[in-house]
């Protein structure tokens, strides 16, 4: 039950969206309403107005650009990200994160912009639009902005986006060269969400030992990170088990890891490298393959 | 403000005056009188309320009324067809998947949008599909046996038996 009461209205175009969201400080606007809809049930959002965004089908698709960038509207739901053919050929830790959000029910609903824009620390999608090096556009008053999503992700429920604007898509580059990429994740197991996931991109050399690594941890921190350390000892190496091993025991070095009843933040920390262990072995099998 | 919303549930159009805080599965139990839709936990957990919403498996809990209009909504009262029962609801009775009820609903919908694209499901896959449907008697197992034996009977009829949650797209 909501008792707080909201305008509400279903715009058809971005433009008017931002236009209807700069016309009072506290509308909201709401996508899957995954996560808003239950902080205001609990009173912890009430907004005077809602723009609602699903008239928007510009903002649904998801579409490949002539460099091979792979482009996901705001509104695409985790379920559609997760079965699609490009998404699972192109950025697999991708599809792979976007199937382990929530359940069938939360995926049908939920969209990765409104993930992204929430930013529950323990969101699955922001790890691999960090290891992705995705880039978040937002639409404004002012226009257009891009966003790296090494500097979007601030804190818990904290980003680079301002309160007016909207994001229109997350912009994946396609990995380049011979590359491999895994998300693995240790869900809570009552709520479903991350307490530790992972997300690994690799690619190799011709040798077949490691050139670069990008690796995105989500679930530990207040914001998801990538984990720079873990990456630099990852590259130049041949990539075989001991390596991996290696890099992966780094991939918590310098965070203020949460603790609660789930976890505290030693067996946190000790998560993050075990799962990163398994998303890197993963990727590099993907690129060997 | 209220506003004036068009959706079609099990077939048939209503025009309903709703104000934006209305949720749909209370447009469904209190405007529509359609009970069999449960309200477990009213915070997107147990999945009691779940509906299919152009052909998709939604917790209606957790969706505006408001967003719904133009929408094409199944909840349990469509599944039986000419009062014959679905393959899921006899499969559910066949396998003494329910005992108190109150969670079935709910799972029978989350089975149909599950089983209607994944014909020949492992019993990993038919557990993973349903996390999101609590149940508080069952221990689960029948209900797992009844998606798997309801499975049987689909791909046996299928192509005969018009799908239920056949995606919407809007
Ligand atoms: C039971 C349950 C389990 C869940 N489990 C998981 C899980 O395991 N992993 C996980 O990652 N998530 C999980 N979620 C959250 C889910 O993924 C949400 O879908 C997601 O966090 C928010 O997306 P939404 O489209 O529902 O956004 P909404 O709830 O509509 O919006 C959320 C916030 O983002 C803003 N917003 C939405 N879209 C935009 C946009 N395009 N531009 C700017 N701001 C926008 C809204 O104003 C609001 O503040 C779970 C949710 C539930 C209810
Ligand atoms: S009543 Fe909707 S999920 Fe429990
Ligand atoms: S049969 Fe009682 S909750 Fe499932």
């Amino acid at each position: 039950m909501i008792t707080h009461p909201f305008t509400y209205q279903a715009p058809s175009t971005l433009e008017e969206a931002v236009e209807e969201l700069g016309r009072s400080g506290d509308s909201k606007v709401i996508a899957g309403g995954h996560s808003l809809l239950p902080l205001m049930k609990l009173g912890l959002a009430q907004p005077e107005a809602l723009i609602d965004l699903r008239r928007i089908a510009s903002l649904r698709a998801i579409r490949t650009e002539s460099d091979g960038t792979i482009v996901i509207g705001a509104l695409t739901t985790h379920r559609d990200i997760a079965h699609d053919p490009i998404v699972r050929a192109k950025l697999p830790a991708l599809a792979e994160a976007a199937g382990a959000v929530g359940d069938l029910q939360v995926r049908a609903r939920g969209t990765i912009g409104g993930s992204i824009a929430h930013a529950d620390p323990a969101a699955d999608e922001p790890a691999p639009a960090l290891a992705y090096d995705a880039t978040i556009r937002a639409v404004g008053p002012k226009g257009r902005r891009d966003i790296r999503a090494s500097d979007y992700f601030k804190g818990t429920f904290e980003t680079a986006l301002a309160d007016d604007e909207i994001i229109a898509e997350v912009r994946f580059p396609a990995p380049a060269g011979r590359s491999g990429s895994a998300y693995e994740k240790f869900a809570h197991p009552a709520s479903g969400f991350a307490i530790t996931g992972v997300a690994a991109l690799v690619t190799l050399k011709a040798d077949g030992g490691i050139e670069r690594a990008a690796i995105g941890v989500t679930g530990a921190a207040a914001a998801a990170y990538r984990a720079t350390a873990a990456e630099k000892a990852l590259a130049g190496t041949n990539g075989d088990a001991k390596a991996i091993a290696a890099a992966a025991a780094k991939a918590s070095d310098g965070i203020a890891a949460l603790s609660d009843l789930a976890a505290s933040s030693d067996y946190r920390k000790h998560l993050v490298t075990v799962f990163a262990k398994r998303a890197i072995l993963r990727a590099v099998t993907r690129a060997r393959a | 403000m209220g506003h004036t919303v068009t959706l079609t549930v099990n077939g048939t159009s209503y025009t309903r005056e709703i104000e934006p805080t209305l949720l749909l599965v209370e447009l469904l139990r209190e405007t529509l009188s359609l009970t069999g839709t449960h309200v477990g936990c009213d915070t997107s957990q147990c999945g009691a309320c779940t509906v299919l919403v152009d052909g998709r498996a939604t917790k209606a809990c957790t969706m505006l009324a408001v967003q719904a209009d133009g929408a094409t909504v199944i909840t349990v009262e469509g599944l039986a067809k000419n009062s014959e029962m679905h393959p899921i609801q006899r499969a559910f009775a066949k396998e003494h998947a329910l005992q108190c009820g109150f969670c079935t609903p709910g799972l029978m919908i989350t089975a149909v949008d599950f089983l209607e694209r994944n014909a020949s499901p492992s019993d990993a896959e038919i557990r993973h599909a349903i996390e999101g449907n609590l149940c508080r008697c069952t221990g689960y197992h029948n209900i797992v046996n009844a998606i798997r034996s309801a499975s049987a009977e689909m791909r046996q009829t299928a192509g005969v038996r018009p799908k239920v949650a056949a995606e919407v797209n809007r």
